[in-house]
């Protein structure tokens, strides 16, 4: 296995959108295997993006579940991820592999609907939300050529959205 | 060689102020760092970063037209500059309450007893003239469990001082 080398801001690869996977095979499997040693390599992240190591293929990774209290479904490796639905907001603070040493406020949807195919090529849902969602959204954006610092607010917006509305269609369950 | 300096500009509020500032020190060749610039009741306040060759006096010199036509306060201070090593903050408190005397100090000094290293604190006052009230905002760093912290908070209840500790989540990735 071998860690990759992380793109940083301002490299303008980042800004690249990635394309879907079509080929399900052993090189897909070799290349999971060493994003997931260059995630853990780094400073504790919960997530990765192909795109961050010159990869600008639609997969990424996500592992929410080391954090107390934490809704999760664990260690997912999502292939082709698509968002189906959303509910609610909530302001996070985001910081990035790709961007050292900083971190910003952001606003992301609480609760997310999710299709994604894992690396046999087999369909997966969830609904996930909070911290794992907030992954999931941040891991999306660099599959389209977004970083946080695209996405940040006010640290005064706060006081004004902390508690997080609920839309009146929403299907989520909780 | 370059030097760091902390710039600190205060001045009724108005169009134009940083654009001026800022165009100025540019002129001047200086690099600009990190900056807090916000309007604080009716005046307009800068913290900024300035690298540069010149002396203090110089640059004060070459801020000297526009001080004058903006009716500006400035001070210059030499500074370590101690980039890239933001210090991450764990923690937020809420604070509000009616304004009174000493909601900051009682606040803080219970922040500071529960050695807990302030990074970013804003406060404001809202609500009328008549009925004020004081709604903080503080980004902090402590040290291992923050129950304690909002026991000790909660006293400040009696007093009409609301303040809540809340997690802050970094997300990574
Ligand atoms: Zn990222």
């Amino acid at each position: 296995m071998t860690i990759l080398n992380i793109l940083k801001y301002p490299n303008p690869e980042l800004k690249q959108i990635s394309t879907p996977v079509t080929d399900f095979d052993s090189q897909l499997d070799h290349f999971i295997q060493d994003l997931e040693q260059t995630r853990q390599h780094g400073p504790a992240a919960v997530g990765i993006a192909a795109p961050q190591v010159g990869c600008f293929q639609r997969i990424i990774i996500i592992d929410v579940s080391s954090r107390k209290n934490t809704h999760n479904h664990g260690h997912l490796i999502l292939i082709n991820p698509e968002i189906t639905e959303w509910d609610g907001y909530v302001i996070g603070r985001e910081g990035c592999l790709s961007v050292p040493d900083y971190t910003g406020n952001v606003i992301r949807a609480e609760t997310i609907k999710l299709q994604a195919l894992d690396p046999n090529g087999q369909t997966l849902e969830f609904t996930m939300q909070g911290f794992e969602a907030r992954a999931l959204q941040h891991e999306l954006d660099h599959l389209d050529g977004l970083l946080f610092i695209d996405r940040l607010v006010s640290r005064r917006t706060d006081l004004f959205q902390r508690q997080p509305k609920k839309s009146k269609k929403s299907k989520t369950s909780k | 060689m370059a030097t760091w300096y902390m710039l600190t500009v205060i001045g009724q509020d108005r169009i134009g102020i940083v654009a001026k500032i800022t165009t100025t020190l540019y002129q001047q060749g200086c690099n600009l760092g990190e900056a807090s610039m916000l309007r604080l009741g009716g005046n307009f306040t800068i913290m900024l970063m300035v690298k540069s060759e010149q002396s203090m006096s110089q640059i004060e010199q070459g801020l000297q037209t526009i001080i004058n036509e903006l009716e500006l306060n400035l001070h210059l201070t030499q500074i370590d500059a101690n980039l890239h090593q933001h210090h991450l903050p764990n923690i937020k408190i809420t604070v509000s309450g009616e304004d009174h005397l000493g909601i900051v100090a009682q606040v803080t000094s219970l922040l500071a007893d529960h050695q807990v290293n302030i990074v970013d604190l804003e406060s404001d006052v809202a609500g009328t003239e008549n009925s004020p009230i004081y709604i903080m905002r503080i980004d902090g760093i402590a040290k291992g469990d923050y129950a304690k912290l909002q026991q000790a908070l909660n006293k400040l209840q009696s007093q009409g001082i609301i303040a809540k500790v809340q997690a802050i989540d970094t997300l990574i990735g």
